[in-house]
């Protein structure tokens, strides 16, 4: 045994010596594993500490110790710490393994002697394995100053904002015909209620406007090769059949179109568009887009009245889907949510009782630019409702469909109750299971609502229907609900129900983020690399997501995460540079057989197959070193930087204790 | 060195098929060379010897001994262990003495199960259900006949080996190829590898070898070749046939595969893998064209015979090594059947 190894046992004040004997395993460490090289093994109060970094390198230096073992808390936390302070004393900081006996250990049991003993067997794992690391220099890559927004809600636009003032490129690709995202549909946001067009579209002039956004709407990213630093994505533009260097954004073709056709997307449904249109008034950009599925000149072969109206020659039949490759460093990512398909819950009664509305729908009737021009009204369009029920939490936190909170339906159903109010005086009913008002001014929104004569019913409603069996329900949709206040079912009869879907993933979130290579949870948000302390970078280096796209949140929140996300990559260009972690796969080409088995593999598509030579090779700026191939190749072809073979075996022979030093009895 | 100056040659068959022995007969006129070169002095298939003869022989008096077939009973043992003492270069020759080869897969099961199977099934006509007895008193005298263990084990277990020769049975030209090497090693014209390398085959795999279209694979069923009839061009994996080559040393030529029959992975893994069947198993999973766990399963249940396709001759030098007791307890627990 040729290296010389220092071990070192943190207590983590109480909270691994409170249940493991950290000075027994160190003392037993320097006895036991002498022989395979720990020339010194100590425990201490906090390792993380400038006194516990500084032991390891008076150590190193002193000693000449050749690796270092510390016996602590999680990889995660303090790895970086300990290589840092080893690379301080001179030793390569790959030669540095941090062992956790606190997550691990300590914090996941409750007898101090199976938990002492345990931590033993992980530290000798430990030392087995640091033995055959090897010295590593970091990967050093640079980085491509422009940046891919993907999104364009008011989390993209935000971040797209503030790169873009700071002085680089920004690309920002959305798929619909304008930017806005959901905010655009709305008429006021809580808890403030300030008119969501007033506070929205002052941002979108902003990023049309602005000489370093480049905007590319009624387009999607199809496809992302490279890595951090050095994305190169290709970009797929619909054709708009209009070209906007000519269009001046008159609007005539829109008028003189005329065909009719209803608006699913922005109008939920409720409102009609022409089949050439600009989804509302003040959409950014101001081109219009043409409809090719139900333009008569499309479907006849005549037509053509937008081209004669048109007074700058825009209109062009003969445009074609257009590929575009686009440099970038750093992609972010704000591909907003979907509204919980309230048909999956059929005794609400949407689809079958024309007055049952989405939330949606309800903030397009509110909505003075909308199909009502902000009126209240029933299906019938003319009929203003008496009453009016609001259920909250429909599709979230029930186990039938979405387990979590959608967080924001509460405040939006108290909106819809004040707004209800305001409008046509109607009696409201809001049906919560609890009432969650956490945000700034949230609670004092709820208070506000409670003055206003709202009638708040605590419990989940079983059902709305139309079949009456009490004198006044004639006519009415009724609600079921155990009001669990009182302890009492109750029926009560309404003209209208507005349903306040949760937010769900995106339809094809789990498509988009596999373009990217980033990976969801199990209900499709994407996942962030840490929740609490890097919420908006994921685990591939070089790409951030902000806004509900991670998870549902309000506009306050998407805001600070779409500024978040601007700041990291701002921080990324400034440096100009990135040193990449080497632990990466790679491929012994002499033993790659080039059967292909790895070639799908790589959720970074960081493998490429060489046809002419028959061998696969991985892209080391592009492996995040996650292992999936090295477990694949069959041939064992594929090595991963400190996850060899010999490492993990031998760190498994360490685990079982056949390492020890025997006894003398 | 004999009294004819030659080195001396010898070669032995434990538990195996006896498919070894005929792959050096079947290197033609290069077994020629071995008697020119050599002084063949033990070779049970070949000529008469007594194991006395070799109990005889000075210790590492033979330079080059072939050991084929895997360690079953205490016969193989004890001839294991003597040829060790009297060779210089000990060679695990073929895939059971280098892993167990598909003998080893009755560790599966237990000796007991074995043997009934052996002496008591449909076609053995056995009325009295007898059943070979280690010791037997005859008139002449005590017999003994060896213990059969309790699991099978390959040579490298019983005792230290010098090279690993793979193969089910390795190929002649490599035969030829690793006769020629030694001969011209005597002579110091070349330099044999390092002790405890592999020698006859590659460092690759048998894909290398095989000339069939490959893809990038995406499996959606398993078949057979026998079910319908494969695509003479394309990688037959792809095909849904479970071919081993991806996994398996190259060395072979990639014959199976080529004359449309999927590689059973006899010649073992390669220098980077330790567990053959493992490797092989994680690199199908790997590659089946499925996100949804009940599809996955339902493919998954189409590999006919799991552990013998995957570990078809490696079981006894997998990780997966059956939990063995000692050769005491084992030598102790045939006596008392
Ligand atoms: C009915 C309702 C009322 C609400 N009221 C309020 C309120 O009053 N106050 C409040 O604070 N919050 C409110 N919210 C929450 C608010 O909608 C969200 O916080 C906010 O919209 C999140 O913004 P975002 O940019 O993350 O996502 P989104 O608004 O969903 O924007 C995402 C954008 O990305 C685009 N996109 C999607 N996929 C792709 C792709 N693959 N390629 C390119 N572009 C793509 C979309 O077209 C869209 O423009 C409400 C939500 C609902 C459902
Ligand atoms: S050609 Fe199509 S888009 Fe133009 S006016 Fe006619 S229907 Fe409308
Ligand atoms: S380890 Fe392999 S699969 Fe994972 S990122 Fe690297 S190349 Fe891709
Ligand atoms: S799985 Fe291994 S042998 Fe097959 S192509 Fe990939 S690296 Fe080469
Ligand atoms: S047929 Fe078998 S040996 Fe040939 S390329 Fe396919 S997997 Fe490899």
């Amino acid at each position: 045994m040729t290296e010389k190894i220092g071990v070192y046992v943190c207590h983590c004040g109480t909270n691994i010596a409170g249940m493991v004997d950290v000075e027994g395993v160190a003392k037993w460490a320097a006895e036991r594993l002498a022989h395979r090289g720990v020339v010194i093994a100590r425990d201490y109060k906090f390792m993380c500490s400038s006194l516990g970094q500084e032991l390891i390198e008076k150590d190193i230096q002193e000693l000449g110790l050749t690796r270092v073992v510390v016996a602590a808390c999680s990889p995660h936390l303090h790895e970086q710490t300990f290589r840092t302070a080893c690379a301080r004393a001179g030793l390569n900081p790959y030669l540095c393994e941090l062992v956790s006996i606190r997550e691990q250990v300590s914090w996941v049991h409750t007898d101090k002697a199976a938990a002492t003993a345990k931590a033993k067997a992980v530290l000798s794992g430990g030392v087995e394995r640091v033995t055959h690391h090897a010295p590593l220099e970091p990967l050093r890559v640079p980085i491509h100053p422009a940046t891919l927004v993907v999104g364009g809600g008011i989390a993209g636009i935000q971040a797209a904002l503030e790169i873009a003032d700071s002085g680089t490129r920004v690309y920002l690709v959305e798929r619909e015909p304008s930017i806005g995202g959901h905010m655009a549909q709305f008429d006021k946001t809580f808890p403030t209620l300030d008119c969501s067009a007033c506070i929205l579209t002052p941002k979108m002039v902003s990023v049309g406007n602005h000489p370093n956004i480049t905007l590319m709407t009624y387009a999607e990213v199809t496809k992302v090769d490279g890595f951090v630093g050095n994305f190169e994505v290709t970009v797929t533009q619909k054709p708009r059949y209009v070209k906007v260097d000519l269009c001046t954004g008159c609007g005539v073709c829109e008028e003189k179109c005329p065909k009719k056709v209803v608006d699913d997307i922005f109008e939920v449904g409720l409102g009609k568009r022409k089949v050439i249109y600009r989804p509302f008034a003040q959409a950014v950009p101001k081109y219009p887009v043409l409809d090719r599925e139900n333009c008569t000149y499309f479907i006849k072969g005549t037509c053509k009245a937008c081209e004669k109206f048109c007074p700058t020659d825009a209109i062009d039949f003969e445009q074609k889907e257009e590929i575009i490759t686009l440099k970038v460093g750093n992609i972010i990512l704000a591909t907003g949510f979907d509204l919980f398909n309230a048909h999956r819950i059929p005794q609400y009664g949407l689809g079958r009782l024309p007055n049952v509305f989405t939330s949606l729908e309800f903030e397009r009737l509110c909505n003075a630019a909308g199909p009502t021009n902000g009126n209240v009204v029933m299906r019938d369009g003319t009929t203003v409702p008496k009453s009016v029920g609001i259920i909250h939490c429909v599709g979230s936190r029930d186990e039938n469909y979405h387990a979590y909170c959608s967080s924001i339906c509460c405040m939006q159903s108290l909106k819809f109750a004040h707004l209800v109010r305001e409008r046509t005086g109607a009696e409201v009913y809001n049906f919560y299971i609890d009432m969650r008002a956490p945000g700034k001014g949230y609670e004092e929104f709820y208070h506000r609502l409670l003055e206003e004569g709202v009638h708040f019913v605590r419990g989940k409603v079983a059902e709305v229907s139309a079949f009456a069996r009490l004198p006044g329900e004639e006519g009415h949709l009724i609600v079921q609900v155990e009001d669990t206040l009182i302890g009492k079912q109750r029926r009560i009869p309404l003209d209208m129900v507005v349903l306040s879907a949760g937010l769900e993933p995106r339809h094809d979130a789990k498509q988009v983020a596999k373009v990217f290579g980033i990976s969801c949870s199990a209900d499709g948000w994407y996942i962030e690399k840490h929740p609490k302390l890097d919420p908006v970078a994921t685990m591939t280096e070089g790409i951030y997501i902000a806004g509900a796209v991670q998870g549902p949140k309000d506009i306050p929140a998407s805001v600070a995460q779409g500024a978040a996300a601007a700041a990291r990559v701002m921080g990324r260009i400034q440096q100009k540079e990135i040193a990449l972690e080497p632990v990466r796969a790679s491929i012994d080409e002499t033993r790659c057989s080039g059967c292909r088995i790895c070639n799908a593999l790589c959720p970074f598509n960081a493998i490429l197959y060489h046809a002419d030579t028959a061998v696969s090779e991985v892209n080391p700026a592009l492996c995040q070193g996650c292992g999936t191939c090295v477990a694949a190749c069959p041939a064992g072809a594929i090595s991963g930087t400190g996850f060899s073979d010999e490492q993990v075996l031998s760190q498994m022979e360490g685990l079982l204790l056949r390492n020890l030093q025997p006894v003398e009895v | 060195m004999t009294a004819n100056g030659k080195p001396k040659f010898a070669m032995y068959w434990a538990a195996a098929c006896g498919g070894c022995e005929i792959a050096v007969l079947n290197i033609h006129e290069k077994i020629l060379d071995v008697d020119a070169n050599f002084d063949v002095v033990f070779w049970p298939v070949a000529m008469d010897a007594k194991y006395k003869d070799v109990e005889a022989m000075p210790d590492q008096s033979i330079t080059l001994c072939l050991f084929n077939g895997a360690i079953r009973n205490s016969e193989n043992r004890h001839i294991a262990e003597l040829l060790r003492r009297k060779s210089k270069i000990l060679v695990a020759f073929g895939s059971c003495a280098c892993e167990g080869g598909f003998p080893a897969l009755s560790n599966l099961t237990t000796r007991e199960e074995t043997l009934r199977t052996a002496f008591s099934t449909v076609s053995t006509d056995n009325p009295q259900n007898l059943r070979p007895q280690p010791n037997y008193t005859v008139p002449e005298g005590e017999l003994d006949i060896p213990h059969m263990y309790s699991v099978v084990r390959p040579l490298d277990q019983a005792v230290p080996v010098d090279y690993y020769m793979p193969g089910c049975p390795p190929e002649s030209e490599q035969i030829a190829a690793v006769v020629e090497l030694v001969i011209k090693a005597l002579k110091g014209e070349a330099t044999l590898p390092a002790a405890g390398s592999v020698i006859g085959a590659g460092h690759s795999t048998v894909c290398d070898e095989c000339t069939r279209t490959r893809n990038e694979k995406k499996i959606t069923g398993f078949t057979r070749i026998q079910d319908f009839r494969p695509d003479p061009a394309l990688c037959l994996l792809e095909q849904g046939i479970l071919c081993n080559g991806p996994a398996t040393r190259n060395g072979c030529t990639a014959r199976c595969p080529m004359a449309g029959v999927p590689c059973v992975g006899c010649y073992g893994p390669t220098d980077g893998a330790r567990d053959f069947g493992g490797r092989l198993m994680s690199a199908v999973a790997s590659v089946i064209d499925s996100t949804d766990p009940q599809e996955i399963e339902r493919i998954l249940d189409q590999i006919p015979d799991p552990v013998g396709s995957f570990y078809h001759t490696n079981l006894a030098g997998s990780l997966l090594q059956a939990s063995k007791p000692t050769w005491e307890e084992d030598q102790h627990a045939a006596h008392h059947d």
